[in-house]
Formats: structure tokens, C-alpha cells, sequence
């Protein structure tokens, strides 16, 4: 098949990017979104001309490398697949695509379809995990877990951080991403010495990036590749009200007084 | 350890606010409030269906127990403060500025017209009840009209402007979209979501929406309509 492609091109953070058009011809429908971008590449360097630059890692749909804008839904118009999974049969010869980069202040533009998306990394890092001695494992069951807030631990831990909540949401928030991390520590037992802080710190680290905030559109849901649920951010809610209103600073250094 | 410091003591009341969630919350909290008035404000106007007698004894019972209208006054008046606030401040400080570079094509997948409009249906309708005080509250006198009669007042009100008859169905059909899509989302702020019940919510946030405009739309409606009759 034979594609018209409209590709955001922007050569650095700093300069003006434009759309521009490229005629795609000889699309094989087994090929990957990725793998017919790389063919078209191929052609670009040919010719000398810049190729499009676009993240990728894995190709199978587990890293979150890879996203871009296609014809305005993040990962393109497949539910619940990232464009790296997304196979070029789900197209038919002579569409007009529009590809263009996750837009939001928080992520900016690098080069092409690459974004920054480092602002997810600092949020990870201001509460995102827990702390645990490492040395010797203890053994496997001696934490009993109730398997449903395993599933949900589980689902919201299928997270790749990908970005494609913040580039679908009209307000380019996070909490989609945020509530995920949030969720899938805070359904464990592991997760809740640190529950409190993690939902005032994460949440203060958001708003220092510069995301917007939710009114709950329900888009992050609908474009998540991964099946994210808008229940986590009613869970991030709750755990945000209640560490705001109970939280206790530590009395003293720790350790015995 | 992270560089965000958390705060403590009365910045920490401070710091809710601060907060985008904070404000959301507060958002929630006041439209409960605000909820509950339209619905009371809304059973005690259609009344005016039961003749002139019951809406005006109605007016009468509000006039005179001072001791709780002005309580009520000064919560609701409060509450329309901070809601306003808190919208205006996330619209205006988080949401706009979260997107300086706009998409060349961006799709909706799901979100309803009411949520993509409850930034304009929320000022139009608070533009509304600036008007609406005006309007029969502080009210310029109809002669001939004895300032308790609230029955003939509505209906001069309405006959003699028809343009703010339908300005008041416009803005409770603005109020209905705004319920629409802000019921279902207050419950979601304040961390209510489950399989089980969200879908009833939303369910209810649509027919709470939809009669709030509908019955408030009745008596502008049936004063056009003459449905409503003067008895002046
Ligand atoms: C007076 C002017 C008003 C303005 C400027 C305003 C503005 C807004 C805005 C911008 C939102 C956030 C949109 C969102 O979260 O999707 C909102 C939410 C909401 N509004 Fe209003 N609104 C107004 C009046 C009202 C009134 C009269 C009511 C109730 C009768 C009301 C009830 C709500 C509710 C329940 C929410 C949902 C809060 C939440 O998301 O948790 N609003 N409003
Ligand atoms: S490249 Fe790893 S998820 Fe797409």
C-alpha cells in the first residue's frame, strides 16, 4: 500500500518545527508503524536528507520507549497497543496520517517525534518506590497478599511510562502516570510505610513540572496502552486527602532515644 | 530522599490548597454544597405550578427566618468564592499553560461535550447568578406588584423581557451540562471510583443534570407559554 505521511520535523529543543509531507509507496501490512518509519528512513538517508527521529527500544510494546502522535490518539487509532506493536494491516492504501510528538510543557521536544521525558523520572524519584533492606531474601510466603489487591497491584505495575496519558489529556496532566506508580506500591504491604509521603511528595514534584491538572476527561484511560484505569487516580485522591490531613512529621532523628 | 520538602503545621492547610489535588478537592467539597442548593432552590421554585398561594407563603418562610437565610447566604456565597477560585486558578495557572505548542490534529476518544465545555458552562452560569440576584432579589419593582407577591413578580419579570426568559433557560441548560459531567466528577475527586458503583454515578450524574435543567427551564417556559396565568 502507499501511504501520505504528515511528520512533525524540528531539528533541535530551540528551533521552529514544521509538518512535512512524504509520500510513502511499497507498505507491507505485516510491516510494524516502526518498521515502515524505518524503511522510510532508509529511503531519507539515501537520498542525504535527515532522517526522522523517533524512541524506540524494545519493539514489544514493554519499555515505553517508543510513542508518537498518529492522526491525533497517542500510539495511533489500535486500543490498548503501543505504535511499535501497532501493524501497519490496520491501515488501507492511500490514508493521510498526521504524526506528530507528545506535546506538553513538561515534555519537550528534542528532535522530531522524540520528546524529554525525564520530568516522569524526577516524580519516580521525589516518592516512587520503597525502601527495602537488600541482603538475604526472606521467604516467599511469609508476606500473605490477598489476590485481588495482587490483580490490581499488578495491572497498575503494567505501567510502561510511556506518556501517552499526558499527550491525550486536554490539560496535559499526569495523573494518569502518577496514580499508576501510586497504586501498584500502595496495594502492597510493602508499599505503605512510605504511603503518606509518596502521595504528597509524587503529587508536589507533578506540579513542579508543570503538568495540568485532571478533570476527568476520561482520555489518558481510553489512549493508555497499557489499560491504565481512571480508579487509580480516585485511589491517588484518596491516599493525597488523607496523608494531607494525618501525615506526621518524625518526632526526632530515629533510632532509640 | 527527595528534595521536596513535605510541610508541616498550619502551612500544611496552606499547602492543600497549594496543591492541584488540594484544589480539586475544595472544588468537590463546594459543589456538593452548591449541588444541594439547586436542588432545594429548585423544589421550592416549581411551587409555582401549585398557585400563587404556596410559592408566596414559600417566600414569606424565607423572608422571615433571617436567622437561618443568612447562614445559608454566607456558606453558599463562600462556596461560589472558592469553587470560582479553584477553577479559575487550575484553568488559568495548571491547564493552559500545561500545553504551550497545540496539536496540528488532536482527537477526542471519550471525553463528553460537558466536560469539554465545563470551563465555559461554569462562568456563563456564574455570570448567571450575578443576573439572576439582580433580577428578582435586589429586584427593580414591577408597579402595581407588592414586593412579597414572588408569584406575579416571576411572571411580569418573564412577560415583560421575554429575552431573559430564554437567557434563563440557556443558562440552566449551561447548569445541566455543567451537572452532568461535575456530579460524576466530584465523586471521582474525592476518591469515590469502583466497577461496581461508577456506572450507576454516571448514570445519575446525567438524570440529576438533566432534571435540575429541566425543572428549572419549566417556569420560564410556562410563562411564555402563558401556561402560568398573571393574577394581577
Ligand atoms: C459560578 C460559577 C462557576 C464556575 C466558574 C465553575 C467552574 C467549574 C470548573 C472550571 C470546574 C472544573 C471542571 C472539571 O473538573 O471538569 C467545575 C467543576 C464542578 N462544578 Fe462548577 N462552576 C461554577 C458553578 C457551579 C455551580 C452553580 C455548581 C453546582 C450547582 C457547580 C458544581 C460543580 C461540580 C460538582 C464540579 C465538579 C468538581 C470536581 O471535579 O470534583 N459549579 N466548575
Ligand atoms: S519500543 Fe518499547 S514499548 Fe514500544
Amino acid at each position: 500500500m502507499r501511504l501520505t505521511l504528515n511528520i512533525w520535523r524540528q531539528k533541535s529543543a530551540n528551533e521552529p518545527g514544521k509538518m512535512v509531507k512524504y509520500d510513502v509507496p511499497g507498505v507491507s501490512e505485516h510491516m510494524s508503524f516502526l518498521e515502515m518509519l524505518d524503511v522510510l528512513n532508509q529511503r531519507l538517508i539515501k537520498q542525504g536528507d535527515d532522517p526522522v527521529v523517533f524512541e524506540h527500544d524494545c519493539r514489544e510494546g514493554i519499555c515505553g520507549c517508543c510513542g508518537f502522535m498518529i492522526d491525533g490518539v497517542p500510539h495511533g487509532p489500535q486500543r490498548g497497543t503501543t505504535v511499535c506493536q501497532l501493524h501497519m494491516r490496520y491501515f488501507k492504501d492511500g490514508d493521510e496520517l498526521y504524526l506528530e510528538p507528545f506535546r506538553a510543557e513538561a515534555f519537550p521536544v528534542v528532535k522530531d517525534l522524540l520528546i524529554d521525558r525525564s520530568a516522569f523520572d524526577r516524580i519516580i524519584a521525589a516518592g516512587g518506590y520503597v525502601s527495602v533492606n537488600t541482603g538475604s531474601p526472606q521467604d516467599a510466603n511469609s508476606l500473605p497478599i490477598m489476590k485481588q489487591c495482587a490483580d490490581m497491584s499488578m495491572d497498575a505495575a503494567s505501567c510502561i511510562g510511556c506518556g501517552a496519558c499526558v499527550a491525550a489529556c486536554p490539560n496535559a496532566s499526569a495523573m494518569l502516570f502518577v496514580s499508576a506508580k501510586i497504586s501498584h506500591l500502595g496495594l502492597l504491604p510493602q508499599g505503605q510505610p512510605e504511603r503518606d509521603r509518596r502521595a504528597l511528595r509524587m503529587l508536589a514534584q507533578l506540579q513542579e513540572e508543570a503538568f495540568g491538572a485532571c478533570t476527568n476527561y476520561g482520555e489518558c484511560e481510553a489512549a493508555c496502552p497499557k489499560g491504565i484505569k481512571l480508579e487509580n487516580i480516585a485511589r491517588m485522591n484518596r491516599d493525597y486527602l488523607k496523608a494531607a490531613l494525618s501525615y506526621r512529621e518524625e518526632a526526632s532523628a530515629g533510632g532509640a532515644a | 530522599m527527595s528534595s521536596v520538602a513535605v510541610p508541616s503545621g498550619f502551612g500544611r492547610t496552606a499547602a492543600l490548597f497549594n496543591s492541584v489535588v488540594g484544589k480539586k478537592i475544595v472544588m468537590a467539597v463546594t459543589g456538593v454544597i452548591l449541588f444541594g442548593f439547586v436542588t432545594v432552590h429548585m423544589i421550592g421554585n416549581l411551587q409555582i405550578f401549585l398557585g400563587p398561594d404556596r410559592i408566596n407563603a414559600y417566600g414569606k418562610f424565607l423572608q422571615e427566618n433571617v436567622e437561618l437565610l443568612w447562614p445559608a447566604r454566607i456558606i453558599l456565597l463562600t462556596s461560589v468564592a472558592l469553587h470560582i477560585l479553584a477553577a479559575w486558578q487550575l484553568t488559568m495557572l495548571n491547564n493552559f499553560k500545561a500545553r504551550p505548542v497545540a496539536y496540528v490534529k488532536k482527537a477526542a476518544l471519550v471525553s463528553t461535550y460537558a466536560a469539554r465545555t465545563m470551563v465555559w458552562s461554569g462562568p456563563i452560569v456564574g455570570f448567571f447568578i450575578v443576573y439572576h440576584i439582580l433580577h428578582f432579589t435586589t429586584m427593580h419593582a414591577y408597579p402595581g406588584v407588592a414586593p412579597d407577591d414572588v408569584y406575579n413578580k416571576v411572571i411580569y419579570g418573564f412577560q415583560r423581557q421575554p429575552a431573559a426568559a430564554i437567557f434563563y433557560m440557556v443558562a440552566n441548560i449551561l447548569l445541566a451540562t455543567h451537572l452532568y459531567h461535575g456530579v460524576w466528577s466530584l465523586f471521582q475527586t474525592l476518591g469515590v471510583n469502583h466497577p461496581r458503583y461508577t456506572p450507576w454515578i454516571k448514570t445519575g450524574s446525567k438524570l440529576f443534570g438533566f432534571v435540575i435543567g429541566m425543572g428549572n427551564c419549566s417556569i420560564p417556559l410556562a410563562v411564555l407559554l402563558k401556561v402560568l396565568p398573571r393574577t394581577l
